[in-house]
């Protein structure tokens, strides 16, 4: 995934000179995950950025340049680390092209890495994308292998609203599959079946959908049909293609390793409750993470979603 | 060597051209000024004080909420005309008087504090950013657009405004630091009016002036009479000429006194004393440089009349305009993203079946 996340940026930079990169370490270092690797060095100091220390400054900055036409694609090094630009997120990113009536606009892409299962040390393993879920104004892309990295970062790049992009870290180097030089996009708000089913329907983003895979693999032995869902953009929601989906299968687990309360799950549940309630055979399940603190790596695996919890989940839903 | 360089404000130095009886005190800086740019300044001063007096009013009769007047501050008008249009200016949201300097149509002003974003809609041809009201936090956004120019080579250079308390603020220190280490043509100006809602700059920070913090960032701080147009005026045509030629940001100090409430919300006589707005209003802006029009012969009654008759005018139109221009509710989400998204559109078809229903119309 690190590769087709820095071949999106080397041909959209290469496409549009107004691309630019700014982060911590993404210049010479090529970002702590090498993700920016080899980018300074093709388009120059002018181009991609080391910054100053300071998560706010970039993205406040950030929006500054949005504003005046370029397209910066900042770098939070860990999402953990993205509070304090929280000001500058909610506060202006989000808002500039309503405040303006659209005389302004935002088109910066945050780039952050997420998830856990790295044994990595506090605050840079958590998952808390549905914080940047409930801002309105923002867009928040999660993609779960490298060709989709691939085609939903240049979109992202392209969009001209403010698009938040999560990387699961724990498939950097975990996946890999064929991403074509080409130039090709995804589009920003549609998920996509990933696999069709008639059973019950699992849904499920970023490292998550490899967990969903696994535990799919084992109950389809016991004649279980499922369908995966991946989700890959948290906001907005394409609630078409879950929607068709439940409604084949009237059964339905979500998987996320956010924190339960408030959650993906939670969002999505209650659409399937505005809008499908009726042609639910079960109550729908959420398989995530806990309400508590990520913990240190000793316990993350307790803590992460798995195949056992989500096996559990579907044989639930299933024999209800 | 420069006005800003010779005016280091750690020897308590304060930069003006005009003394509070509108003598000139420092001659060689005294700026040759076409005889309608003086006009200019002070007819935008003057504007500036009748909008805010109209806006006093409109929120009184409950025409108009909450507002941030910038009465004693109207010398700000000096560092608009110092910019080219090509400049961009980022204020923070006491900065009327020079935002209507370079176009901004009045009405907008009071649109704002009506509660209607069409507000901050900035004409096409006019680069003033909207009202930033988190304090401190568009100081981040002046300093990222004069870093787009250097990035896309262009000439202009971005105005930051803030005030004293957002010098307590992590986004000024950010912004500041950003501007130091790339050298962005950006000069950033704190309109230090003596309080932060109730505290007094005293309490707001430990240094002697907030000028001075300029060099903890690596680059030249001024504190300026903000009282004194012309000074304002004289420093900041320096400040973005330096910018232009690449010799990196400035922070401007414009000492001043905010000689009204923090907002309409607002009541200053629990906070200050009397006796020190009094003393402040011998310093205000308008009356002297209107002495400094009247030594040059520039100022008589009727030029006076005149200018009061004009911003009269210009305010009562713009007041109209405002009060005339009505949102919808597809107003509160049609500006969300560039394509409004499905679940953003079944909200809004929502929300007008409920005022149907309701019998409200849309």
């Amino acid at each position: 995934m690190v590769d087709a996340i820095n071949l999106a940026l080397k041909q959209e930079m290469k496409r549009d000179k107004n691309v630019i990169l700014l982060g911590e370490d993404v210049g010479k270092e090529g970002g702590v995950f090498r993700v920016t690797a080899g980018l300074q060095k093709l388009y120059g100091k002018d181009r991609v950025y080391d910054t100053p220390l300071s998560e706010n400054g970039i993205v406040g900055t950030s929006i500054g340049m949005a504003v005046r036409g370029l397209r910066p694609v900042a770098e939070i090094q860990f999402s953990g680390f993205v509070y304090p630009a929280f000001q500058q997120i909610v506060s202006h990113a989000s808002r500039i092209r309503n405040r303006s009536r659209g005389r302004f606009n935002c088109p910066l892409v945050i780039r952050m890495p997420y998830s856990g299962g790295i044994r990595a040390l506090e605050h840079h393993s958590e998952s808390m994308e549905s914080l940047f879920m409930h801002i309105p104004g923002l867009k928040v892309v999660i993609p779960s292998n490298p060709y989709d990295a691939k085609g939903l970062l240049t979109s992202a790049i392209r969009d001209d609203d403010p698009v938040i992009f999560m990387e699961p870290k724990r498939v950097y180097r975990a996946i890999k599959n064929e991403v074509p030089e080409d130039d090709y996009t995804i589009p920003i708000g549609k998920a996509k079946v990933v696999k069709e089913g008639n059973n019950v329907t699992i849904i499920a983003y970023g490292a998550m959908l490899r967990e969903a895979q696994k535990a799919i693999d084992a109950v389809e032995k016991e004649n279980v049909s499922c369908e995966l869902i991946d989700l890959r953009t948290i906001k907005p929601m394409d609630n078409e293609t879950i929607f068709n989906s439940v409604k084949k299968t009237g059964r339905c687990v979500i998987v996320h390793e956010g924190p339960r309360t408030g959650g993906v799950g939670a969002e999505i549940i209650a659409r399937i409750n505005d809008h499908m309630l009726l042609e639910l055979e079960a109550p729908v399940e959420r398989v995530t993470g806990f309400d508590t603190v990520f913990p240190y790596f000793q316990n993350e695996n307790h803590y992460l979603p798995e195949e056992h919890r989500i096996v559990n989940a579907i044989k639930k839903v299933v024999e209800f | 060597m420069s006005y800003i360089e010779k005016n280091d404000p750690r020897n308590g130095k304060v930069f003006r051209v005009l003394d509070k009886d509108g003598k000139v005190v420092n001659k060689s800086a005294e700026p040759k000024l076409k005889k309608e740019d003086l006009f200019k300044l002070y007819e935008y001063m003057i504007l500036t004080r009748v909008a805010d007096e109209k806006a006093i009013k409109l929120q009184r009769s409950g025409r108009m909420g909450t507002f941030a007047q910038s009465s004693g501050q109207e010398a700000q008008v000096g560092i608009a005309l110092a910019m080219k249009k090509e400049d961009w200016l980022f204020p923070s949201f006491r900065e009327h008087g020079a935002m209507m300097l370079r176009g901004m149509p009045p009405e907008l002003f009071y649109m704002v504090f009506m509660g209607n974003e069409e507000g901050n809609r900035m004409p096409e041809n006019v680069n003033n950013f909207t009202v930033s009201v988190p304090v401190g936090s568009q100081a981040l956004h002046a300093v990222g657009s004069a870093w787009a120019s250097k990035i896309k080579k262009e000439k202009d250079c971005t105005v930051g405004f803030f005030g004293d308390g957002a010098t307590s603020e992590g986004d000024f220190h950010e912004a500041m630091n950003f501007a130091g280490v790339f050298n962005v043509p950006c000069v950033l100006v704190c309109q230090n009016n003596q309080y932060a809602i109730s505290l007094p700059v005293k309490n707001q920070t430990a240094t002697d002036t907030i000028a001075e913090k300029a060099y903890a960032y690596g680059f030249d701080g001024v504190k300026v009479d903000g009282n004194d147009v012309l000074g304002l005026y004289v420093i900041a045509r320096e400040a973005l000429e330096k910018a232009r030629k690449g010799n990196g940001p400035t922070l401007i100090e414009a000492f001043t006194y905010r000689m009204g409430p923090h907002t309409s919300a607002d009541d200053p006589t629990i906070y200050r004393e009397d006796k020190e707005v009094k003393k402040w209003k011998e310093y205000d802006p308008i009356e002297r440089f209107r002495k400094y029009l009247l030594k040059k012969k520039y100022w008589n009654k009727k030029y006076e009349e005149k200018v009061l008759k004009w911003a009269e005018q210009k305010v009562d139109d713009a007041v109209k305009k405002a009060e005339s221009t009505k949102l919808g509710i597809d107003d509160m989400f049609k500006y969300m993203y560039k394509e409004m998204p499905d679940e953003l559109k079944d909200q809004l078809n929502y929300l007008k079946s409920m005022k149907t229903s309701k019998g409200e119309g849309e």
